[in-house]
């Protein structure tokens, strides 16, 4: 177990260098280089100034020296300023989006295996029926669903036609103050109802196509045929022996999922005004921040990275074959 | 049952390659179809909707919804199969080296495509995007070099199997050269599972793009593309539903028919997965 672990250890410090690596070239090696950007299409910005500004945020060294300068700030969070008016810190900026895109995240996580697991493991026992016919068309239109397209259609029958759901914002913004925590827990569930079922659906399709078709492997293998023979009750059978079984390795298929996920934040939280880390990443593409994308593309795919290293662990915890066999 | 249920498969696999192909039909010979200039704006017919003289209504500035979605399938079908052809080219290539050489060549490989796989693609794509001009090219180049991953594990996996058995040792021993090999013998065997990817991926670079373009970073107006056709959709839900639902709808229906029939060609390669 520990050499697994140490093993594991080592791949997530080295997939990490990677990621450092992909997201400082992405940015430095774009043409013109970083400040492009900001003085491109700036005509105030003279070349004195230009000049200033090569200086201030290093560029006139070595990729080499930058790139370690660029590591050094990481640690202490420091991801430079925003290119945006306000300056701010590009970290404080992230820190106070990156709760409410988690948040999201995670309920939809949850929802997910809530709606996938019961509807994949009856569709597997109940193979070829009407019911599992019907999943499998949800699956795929889960699948081919633009979610920018669902959410519009939410937006439209929810919103425009029955006036049952707000449109767009976290909360209300008129009287939202007045309001007692009830009802402001309430006013939070109405406008996030939307954001959360475009996320979930987005989610749904391959977590629920897996639980099915891992279901319907694992139902045919022999010590499930053995059980059957023992004379074992039907329920205990799919319950007991083959649920286990088949669910295991959806730890590692979630953690795969997870970028996905995320991806998904930037375009409902752009649709629904949801003001995450996936709206400030589209916000910092539309105004060319570069401090913004780049510490937001490094941290995102850090949070990825470590959703799977955690899968990876709780599936090895889960399943000995796995912490055993891996020296093979 | 067994026949019955392969028929059906064939069914959804025949109604799939439909769509497509009546998609195709569309794209090329989009001028002689399209009943209305799609760029030809109207002030005297703003917002119409649907009828016969328009069959999708009209937009903000008059124009023909029904030709815009022919043209913008157009962009859609390009973007989609050059994307494709860019990531099953890095992925085929990248694949077989890691396959057939192992070894370190093998382990460099597959840290990168574990380091790819671990940027949301979405992010990623935007990160690229915002220092270049955007264009159907760079969309298009964007698109196909952040989604060869899989095609990538599947060509490797492939030729991982096949590269020990008798017919590639024999040609060893004959001393064809390691690029013959990996050309003449390997990769025609791991055509199947390429084409299968091929066509899933064509239904997702349309997603991707669509996305990109409703974001206001694909493609740019005035081209058609449904993704932007969707941005004047959202800015008038009260009053113009066909805006919105249409160009969705068509996403949708094409991805969809990708999807389908990558399944099926899965399906019909694959006889053993379903046994």
């Amino acid at each position: 177990m520990i050499s697994f672990l140490l093993k594991r250890f080592f791949s997530f410090l080295i997939t990490l260098f990677g990621i450092t690596v992909i997201s400082f070239s992405i940015i430095h090696l774009a043409p013109g280089g970083p400040l492009s950007p900001l003085t491109e299409f700036n005509p105030k910005i003279s070349p004195e100034y230009r000049e200033k500004l090569v200086k201030m945020y290093g560029l006139d060294k070595p990729l080499y020296i930058q790139y370690w300068n660029w590591l050094k700030g990481i640690i202490k969070l420091d991801f430079g300023r925003s290119f945006s008016l306000d300056q701010r810190p590009v970290w404080d900026k992230i820190k106070e989006r990156l709760p409410i895109t988690i948040f999201i995240n995670v309920i939809s996580l949850v929802l997910i295996l809530l709606i996938a697991i019961p509807l994949g493991v009856y569709s597997a026992v109940k193979a070829e029926s009407i019911f599992d016919k019907a999943v499998t068309v949800i699956t795929f239109i889960g699948y081919a669903m633009p979610s920018f397209w669902l959410a519009i259609i939410l937006m439209m029958i929810f919103g425009v036609k029955l006036h049952w759901l707000p449109v767009s914002g976290l909360h209300s913004t008129i009287g939202y103050e007045e309001m007692t925590s009830l009802q402001k827990i309430w006013d939070w569930t109405k406008h996030l109802i939307c954001p959360l079922f475009v996320a979930t659906f987005g989610g749904l399709a391959g977590v629920l196509r897996y639980v099915r078709n891992s279901m319907v492997e694992v139902l045919k293998a022999d010590f499930i045929l053995f059980a059957r023979a023992k004379g074992l009750p039907e329920k205990v059978v799919i319950y007991k022996h083959a649920l286990r079984n088949a669910l295991l390795p959806l730890i590692t298929i979630l953690g795969l999922s997870l970028p996905g996920l995320i991806g998904g934040s930037v375009i409902f939280e752009s649709i629904f005004g949801i003001p995450g880390v996936g709206q400030l990443m589209w916000q910092a593409v539309m105004a060319r921040d570069y401090p913004v994308i780049m510490a937001n593309l490094f941290l995102i795919s850090l949070l990825t990275l470590l959703g799977n290293f955690l899968a990876d662990l709780g599936y090895a915890l889960a399943d000995p074959r796995i912490r055993l066999n891996h020296k093979k | 049952m067994k026949i019955l249920k392969e028929l059906l498969n064939h069914k959804i696999g025949l109604i799939s390659l439909c769509i497509i192909t009546i998609l195709a039909i569309l794209a090329i010979f989009a001028p002689y179809i399209a009943p209305y200039d799609p760029f030809g704006i109207n002030v005297n017919e703003i917002l119409q909707p649907p009828s016969l003289k328009h069959l999708l209504g009209t937009d903000l500035l008059g124009r023909d919804v029904f030709s815009r979605m022919i043209y913008a399938s157009r962009i859609s079908l390009e973007v989609s199969i050059v994307a494709v052809g860019i990531s099953v080219s890095i992925g085929v290539f990248l694949g077989a080296l890691a396959g057939y050489f192992g070894g370190i060549v093998d382990q460099i490989i597959c840290r990168f495509i574990d380091i790819m796989l671990c940027f949301p693609t979405i992010f990623l794509i935007l990160a690229i995007i915002a220092y270049l001009e955007p264009s159907i090219l760079t969309i298009m180049i964007v698109i196909g070099s952040t989604s060869w991953m899989g095609v990538a594990r599947l060509v490797r996996a492939e030729i991982l199997s096949l590269k020990e058995r008798d017919f590639v040792q024999i040609a060893k021993v004959y001393g064809a050269s390691s690029f013959r090999i990996i050309f003449k013998h390997l990769l025609p065997n791991a055509l199947p599972p390429i084409l299968v990817s091929a066509s899933l991926g064509l239904g997702q670079a349309i997603l991707i793009e669509s996305a990109l373009s409703f974001l206001g970073i694909g493609v740019q107006p005035p081209t058609p593309s449904w993704g932007n056709m969707l941005i004047e959709g959202k800015e008038t839900l009260e009053v113009a539903w066909w805006l919105s639902v249409f160009p969705g709808l068509a996403i949708l229906i094409t991805v969809l028919a990708f999807t389908l029939l990558g399944e099926t060609l899965q399906d019909i390669l694959n006889p053993k997965k379903e046994k």
